[in-house]
């Protein structure tokens, strides 16, 4: 193992690089399509509710895989072999790969924040409103900051599960850690060592998340008093 | 009666699961690999590599079966020893020997070639600069792009099948695609695929071969070796590769 480590950590390394690059941009998409839909499915207007829930529902109802083979080969398909745009219409693994997971993430971090701001007490937008408050001031002051609390552990949760969902994104040839494992078994088809040793990288990652988030929460609750 | 009948059902399936174990080999082959291995409109596994080995199989009166794992998936099998040998459209290689594959003789000479989407004005690697192209993890048209990537500047992508990497090509994410030329001819002959071969970019080629990883199983290598060479001579060979290259 750590021989093979040796010769090809490098290369593992760098792909974990790509990964964590992917899941960086997926998941900073992810917050701002979960927080506006999260919002959009708790406010009184009928269309957003209705929007917000046809999204979340076609979004959870479709696997990760299919809606990367979707983006990656059937979007630009659409445009260059059926609608014949002009100009050749590409979108790089990157692209695609961190659409597809800002679109499925962001739906699960919608629900996440919607079921946060439910838990608050319809009592505290109440009497935020009753005294005067306009409603996305109360919002934005008094039900948010106490629905964030009760989010972070879910929100983490779901963090972990989109950096591991990266690997899905193997299918569409984007050079994270699972697709160079799989070139590096084809290589020397140590497979023992090589799953081995990328198990062992995605676990270190994401004990260091886990660490992080602690800290974070801990940091959240000291403000909070 | 229905105890009977109950029994006989018994007897039935145990003979089944009996028959199940009693094949002598098994082989791993890939999902889709035209003409090599693919399934027809009737859902039955065929090809060039599935009918060689009927063919071998019959001439030295073996047993086997052979379930089309996917290609990284049948090495995995052989090497866990949960399949005996490959046949899959396998080149014979220095390195793949070096690294434990053991080969029979030789049954196809196949090399590697790009294609290109209809009407692209790519004529040569030249065109390649700065793009995309898709190639098949762990094959030797990967180690060929590979080996061709740095001199003309483009990028190597990797996929887990011919369709895909076809795909990637039609669907304008890649420029080009590296593959084994046969298989991309019947592809292009056989679906009507929107791809076409670039003439002078073919590999120097190698032999596909059947493989083992067990030095233990040689046996196999043997007999497919006898049987491929009266299969050759009495005709059966040429018949094969004429039913699914033409000519």
């Amino acid at each position: 193992m750590i021989d093979l480590f040796s010769r090809y950590g490098r290369v593992l390394v760098t792909a974990m690089g790509q990964t964590l690059l992917l899941a960086l941009y997926g998941l900073s998409f992810a917050c701002v399509i979960g927080l506006i839909v999260g919002i959009m499915s708790v406010v009184k207007n009928k269309a957003c509710r209705g929007f917000a829930l046809v999204f979340v529902n076609l979004i959870r109802g479709v696997p990760m895989i299919v809606l990367a083979y979707f983006i990656f080969f059937g979007v630009p398909f659409l445009f260059n072999n059926v609608l014949h745009v002009g100009t050749r219409v590409t979108l790089t693994a990157l692209q695609a790969g961190s659409i597809c997971l800002a679109l499925n993430c962001g739906a699960y971090m919608a629900e996440i924040i919607r079921a946060g701001i439910q838990s608050v007490d319809v009592g505290q937008m109440e009497a935020a409103r009753s005294v005067g408050l306009p409603y996305w001031r109360a919002m934005q002051r008094v039900v948010l900051p106490q629905a964030i609390r009760t989010m972070i552990p879910s929100i983490i949760n779901q963090f972990i599960i989109t950096l591991k969902d990266t690997s899905i994104l193997s299918v569409i040839g984007f050079p994270e850690l699972v697709n160079t494992a799989k070139n590096v078994v084809a290589e020397t088809f140590l497979s023992f060592q090589t799953w081995g040793i990328v198990a062992i990288m995605y676990l270190i990652v994401i004990l260091l998340l886990q660490w992080l988030a602690k800290v974070l929460e801990r940091r959240l609750k000291y403000e909070s008093k | 009666m229905k105890k009977l009948i109950a029994a006989l059902l018994t007897i039935l399936m145990l003979a089944g699961a009996a028959a199940a174990f009693a094949e002598d080999y098994s082989f791993g082959t890939d999902t889709a690999f035209r003409p090599f291995e693919y399934t027809d409109e009737t859902g039955t596994l065929v090809g060039i590599d599935v009918e060689i080995l009927a063919a071998i199989a019959e001439d030295q009166g073996f047993t086997y079966t052979i379930e089309p794992l996917g290609w990284d998936a049948s090495i995995a099998a052989c090497q866990a020893g949960q399949k005996d040998a490959l046949i899959a459209g396998a080149s014979i290689t220095e390195k793949r020997k070096a690294e434990g594959w053991i080969f029979s003789d030789g049954y196809y000479n196949a090399n590697q070639s790009m294609a290109v989407a209809v009407g692209s004005d790519i004529t040569g690697f030249d065109g390649l600069k700065g793009q995309s192209v898709a190639v098949k993890t762990g094959t030797e048209s990967k180690s060929y792009a590979d080996s061709l990537a740095e001199t003309y500047g483009f990028t190597v992508m990797t996929f887990e099948s011919s369709p895909d990497i076809y795909q990637a090509v039609i669907s304008g994410q890649c420029v080009a695609c590296f593959d084994d030329t046969p298989i991309m001819a019947d592809y292009i002959k056989s679906n009507g695929v929107p791809l076409q071969l670039v003439p002078g970019t073919e590999s120097e080629g190698a032999d596909y071969g059947m493989a083992i990883f067990d030095p233990a199983k040689t046996e196999i290598i043997e007999k497919f070796n006898a049987g491929l060479a009266n299969i050759k001579e009495n005709g059966k060979y040429d018949e094969i590769l004429a039913k699914y290259l033409g000519n």
